[in-house]
């Protein structure tokens, strides 16, 4: 009970944290920070877009709005509303605490789900002296603290765009889907891949989390175990594919990106239709038409890379997200949210326009299995290295862009060393993750 | 047949005559002088040729140029300027609101626009060969308009039009003599005789402002127009500082001294006469309202006027033929005929002052700046800003009250790198922040789009005659570019072109006294259309973010390796099997090669899974399992034996 009351005590205080950074004066112009606010998740363009749509113009007419429609008509009223003496969007920052707070609920109750299944499928193997020797945390609460009080989230929230939007829509779609929730899954995996893309290959982990359940141990160990010890009947769920959900996920998001799809097209109806908005957004995101710096590494490599080469490093740099797919889904197909975890990661790494909004989402999936990565390697250099590259690229940035001293690298080597900083905490995150499952099974066959 | 001869010449020089001055065909010019307030000299020179329509006339002509005939046949011209200008027009010293500065103050560089007579979805390319053909007309790099990040389509804040108009300006064209011959081609006495063999290049270069300018207005092409036929205007406008001698001597009481000039002090020649070939040729010089009431005041003081040529307050050197006055304001304009002039008998008009004169010029009702805000290569904002002149009154008057309002309308293209944002346009009326709505009246705006086109903003106002200064700001961000898009000198910056503003309601046109056939110059006759007060704003200079223009391979090198890097490590992480790498290790300890039996142990194993597999769906047994371990164990043992045997 205690543990609770302290849970909600933090929680409020990051809200309230969230209240008081809103009114700072000048809002702290974090809206203008490439970290934060990209082509595509800035709200300044989601309010120019607006302003285009109400005097009678296509959304995207220009080169400024890249979002969806849908989201323009749910925000645009908000961003065009003005309090006599409160800073501009106040609206829309408001809503994105409810949205941070909403996200931070969806990560804890997914998280307490997973450690409860996991400690179940646990007690099956017989392994909870496993469980016991080693402290165990409370994950959902962890996870869901992570987020509250990550300084990117805040960063995020406070900086107007609407990456707490598309985190909150990618945790829905998670915890819809470890519990088991067809309509819900589809619902958040649909509109994910609507507002940004990249979640589409969240669709892998989402069926494995249907069908399987979520994570537990390698299944191999069940199928040993079972013989052994006591009978076939408590064969937990997870050791063969249960098609219902699944099929029930598919025809339900088949009925969701349909009904987007209407939604879309009335929206955009004398503007050019689909075809302008698919081209407009996706396109845009593929194409990596805005080489405005940012915290990727594309940005960069396609303002210097020969015209005759684009295409195929664009293609190059695209399949790279595809490459890992299958051979992660068959290494982890045991631990669906884990996999998860690391699409995200991944897909946030190289994507065409990365903000930290996205990183504060894994940064906070990763509190999930605090008790799984309990021996993962150079954490703490990677923690200093997250410390580090938040400091150094808003230097770097100003001593390029402001004061004229430093010169493009700069900013690119600060891009370049989060990049890296990503790459090895997916590497290590997954090998620690290998190496406990490796661990688990040399209990279990010592037994 | 010695006598024949020079009668045939006179016969065909007076049929050459007839068909060239009554053929239909004529070419007038002109120049007209004025001193401006700040010891400056205006000098502009005004050409015009003009040609019956083909179907009348056929396609040969005699004097006006073929090219520009071509021109207009080939690419179906109903309207186009082209205008080459170095250095700003100072519309608070030399005027905004008169005929001149209205339609011959241009901004700097070069500034096309054309209206075509050709269908619609046509208009885009006749456009574009249209800028090939200039570009080489006029040894310009007029061609850079091709590109449609370059041009635009005003609806109707630069003209009213059907949608055939296009605008472009390039405001870093350096316009110089390779500029002015081509133009000068076009005339039919080049610079050889008459008004334009005063074109001194040096003299013209070293001024402050000079713009060379071409209209043609044809009307060829079927629509209902008064005159049907080819117009073609050439102006040259320039504005020079006369070199004085007697600055030194010009402080009495506290009023400098203005200079005394002469066209030969000026262009360092004399007017020798007239270009044969033009119909009329004169030169005027124009006082403005307020020089002539200033020196009415001064003429009142000393009247003693002595003689024709003698005016208050300054002296001519030459007689004019004729005195004209505005009708409306009061300025004068004193014309000189040229035909009387020869070689031996060279035209220099001088103006020498007897006092020192202090007036102002008429401007236009507000006085439009632009500039930028903000610092560094990230946003900025762009601000117009309208201050209301001395002069307002002159054409709102004061009687008006409250009901009182002024439209102004601003024209402004920006280029595509500098991302306006739309919705945050704000205005400010005397310092307050006013709501859009209630002082917009019209806006239109196009968005650019990346490597595509230009913004396009435009917007009419309507403000109260009390507005002491009205500014509309908008803010942007600044674009990122490919490392090819960047010009040579990409530090230096990129250039915003003028911004147009026009006061509809205003008219700048002077109405002369004196009946209608005393006034048939073209250069009055210019000056009496109805054009709207039109000034154009200061370029703007914007400095944008470089990449390092060095080391692309660096970049690409560098990126791949983390992408490298990212998808071996993984890669690794994932393929890394450490009980197996264990085993190996161990056997290879052992110094033998046991490929055998791990293949062996590993079918087993796979047997193990299947076996289970299998007795899945069957009454599960505890002693079956049992059993298969013992088979595998005697498999294992089978095989580690074939392996000490053969092995």
């Amino acid at each position: 009970m205690a543990k609770l009351r302290r849970f909600w005590g933090w929680a409020i205080a990051s809200m309230l944290f969230r209240l008081a950074l809103i009114y700072f004066p000048r809002n702290l112009n974090l809206g203008f920070r490439p970290e934060i606010a990209t082509p595509v998740t800035s709200l300044r363009r989601l309010a120019e877009g607006y302003w285009l749509k109400q005097s009678s113009m296509s959304p995207y007419a220009g080169s400024m709005y890249h979002g969806s429609p849908l989201l323009l008509s749910l925000l645009g009223p908000l961003t065009a509303k003005r309090f006599e003496g409160q800073p501009s969007h106040i609206a829309c920052s408001l809503l994105f605490v409810v949205a941070d707070l909403i996200t931070a609920m969806l990560i804890r109750t997914t998280g307490q789900y997973l450690q409860s299944a996991y400690s179940q499928s646990l007690k099956h193997l017989n392994l909870m002296k496993h469980l016991e020797a080693s402290v165990c945390h409370p994950a959902g609460d962890i996870a869901a603290l992570i987020y509250l009080w990550n300084p990117l989230t805040f960063a995020a929230c406070v900086g107007s765009s609407t990456s707490p939007i598309e985190n909150m829509i990618v945790a829905l779609s998670l915890y819809g889907a470890c519990l088991g929730l067809s309509p819900l899954a589809a619902f958040g995996w649909v509109a994910a891949t609507h507002l940004s893309l990249y979640p589409a290959i969240l669709l892998i982990p989402v069926i494995l989390l249907l069908g399987y359940g979520p994570d537990s141990p390698p299944r191999k160990l069940f199928v040993g175990r079972n013989f052994s010890s006591n009978g076939y009947e408590s064969l937990p769920q997870t050791c063969h594919f249960s098609w219902r959900p699944v099929v029930y996920f598919i025809l339900w998001a088949s009925i969701w990106s349909s009904f987007v799809l209407v939604l879309c097209s009335i929206s955009l109806m004398q503007y050019g239709g689909l075809f302008e908005m698919f081209r407009r957004t996706y396109g845009f995101i593929l194409a990596i038409e805005d080489l405005s710096p940012n915290i990727g590494v594309l940005w960069y490599f396609f303002a210097e890379v020969f015209d005759f080469f684009r295409d195929f490093f664009l293609i190059v740099f695209h399949v790279n997200i595809l490459f890992m797919i299958l051979p992660l889904a068959m290494r982890l197909n045991h631990r669906p949210c884990f996999l998860a975890f690391v699409y995200i990661a991944i897909s946030s790494m190289l994507k065409s326009y990365p903000s930290v909004g996205d990183s504060a989402l894994y940064l906070a999936l990763l509190g999930w299995f605090v008790n799984e990565l309990a021996d993962m390697k150079c954490s703490f250099f990677l923690l200093c290295g997250y410390v580090g590259v938040t400091l150094l690229s808003p230097v770097m940035h100003n001593l390029w862009i402001w004061r004229g001293t430093g010169n493009a690298n700069f900013y690119y080597a600060t891009a370049m060393a989060y990049a890296c900083l990503q790459i090895i905490l997916v590497v290590e995150s997954v090998s620690a993750m290998l190496q406990h499952d490796r661990k688990m099974r040399k209990q279990s066959i010592e037994k | 047949m010695g006598n024949v001869r020079p009668v045939l010449i006179v016969a065909l020089v007076a049929l050459g005559c007839f068909n060239l001055c009554y053929g239909g065909e004529e070419f007038s010019e002109e120049l007209l002088l004025r001193p401006l307030p700040d010891r400056k000299v205006l000098a502009h020179f005004h050409f015009e040729s003009t040609t019956p329509p083909t179907k009348d006339y056929g396609h040969h002509h005699h004097l006006f140029p073929k090219a520009i005939y071509q021109l207009v046949h080939k690419f179906r011209i109903c309207e186009l300027e082209l205008s080459f200008t170095q250095g700003r027009w100072n519309y608070e010293r030399w005027g905004g609101s008169d005929p001149i500065s209205s339609s011959n103050a241009k901004p700097p560089g070069v500034e096309l626009w054309a209206i075509f007579d050709v269908p619609l979805d046509h208009v885009d390319a006749t456009w574009k060969n249209l800028t090939h053909t200039l570009s080489g007309l006029f040894c310009a790099s007029i061609n850079f308009l091709e590109s449609t990040t370059a041009y635009s389509t005003p609806a109707w804040a630069f003209q009213k039009s059907s949608g055939s108009l296009r605008y472009g300006a390039l405001p870093r064209e350096a316009v110089c003599t390779e500029n002015l011959t081509p133009w000068l081609k076009l005339l039919p006495c080049r610079d050889k005789s008459g008004l334009a063999s005063i074109l001194d290049r040096p003299a013209i270069y070293r001024g402050f402002y000079h713009s060379q300018r071409l209209r043609i207005t044809s009307n060829e092409f079927g629509s209902e127009g008064i005159e049907p036929g080819i117009d073609l205007e050439q102006t040259l406008t320039i504005v020079v500082q006369p070199d004085d001698q007697r600055t030194s001597m010009s402080y009495s009481s506290g009023k400098i001294q203005q200079p005394d000039w002469s066209i030969s002090s000026i262009f360092g020649r004399k007017i020798s006469g007239t270009c044969v070939l033009a119909r009329s040729s004169s030169v005027f010089l124009e006082l403005e309202s307020t020089l002539v009431s200033e020196l009415n005041k001064v003429g009142v003081d000393n009247a003693a006027s002595d003689g024709d040529i003698t005016f208050p307050g300054f002296e001519l050197s030459v007689a004019p033929v004729r005195v004209i006055k505005e009708r409306r304001s009061s300025s004068v304009l004193f014309e000189f005929s040229v035909d009387k002039y020869h070689d031996d008998n060279p035209l220099d008009i001088g103006v020498k002052w007897k006092h020192p004169v202090v007036w102002s010029c008429v401007q236009a009702p507000f006085q439009a700046n632009r500039f930028l805000l903000g610092s560094g290569n990230e946003r900025g904002s762009i601000v117009i800003s309208l201050r209301s002149t001395v002069s307002q009154r002159i054409f709102v008057g004061d009687e008006f009250g409250d009901g009182c309002e002024v439209q102004v309308v601003i024209f402004q293209v920006v280029p595509w790198y500098v991302k306006i944002y739309f919705h945050t346009i704000q205005v400010f009326l005397d310092g307050q922040l006013e709501l859009t709505s209630a002082v917009i009246e019209k806006i239109q705006v196009s968005p650019s789009e990346d490597r595509v086109s230009p913004g396009v903003m435009e917007v009419a106002l309507r403000l109260p005659c009390s507005t002491m200064s009205a500014v509309i700001t908008v803010n942007f961000d600044k674009g990122f570019l490919h490392i090819d898009e960047y010009p040579p000198d990409a530090n230096q910056g990129y250039d915003i072109p003028s911004a147009v503003v026009r006061f509809p309601d205003i008219q700048a046109s002077s109405h002369y006294l004196g009946d209608n056939s005393s006034l048939d110059s073209p250069i009055l006759s210019k000056f009496q259309e109805n054009n709207p007060v039109l000034s154009y704003t200061e370029v703007l200079l914007v400095p944008l973010a470089t990449p390092d223009f060095s080391m692309p391979y660096n970049v690409i090198t560098i990126t791949c390796t983390v992408f490298a890097l990212y998808f071996g490590s993984l890669l690794n992480a994932l393929r890394r099997r450490v009980g197996e790498e264990e085993r190996l290790l161990k056997q290879k300890a052992a110094g033998k090669t046991a490929l055998l039996p791990l293949i062996l142990s590993k079918l087993s194993s796979k047997l193990r899974v299947r076996s289970h597999e299998s007795h899945k769906s069957a009454s599960p047994s505890p002693l079956l399992s049992n059993k298969l371990i013992m088979k595998a164990i005697l498999l294992a043992g089978l095989a580690v034996a074939w392996h000490f045997y053969f092995g």
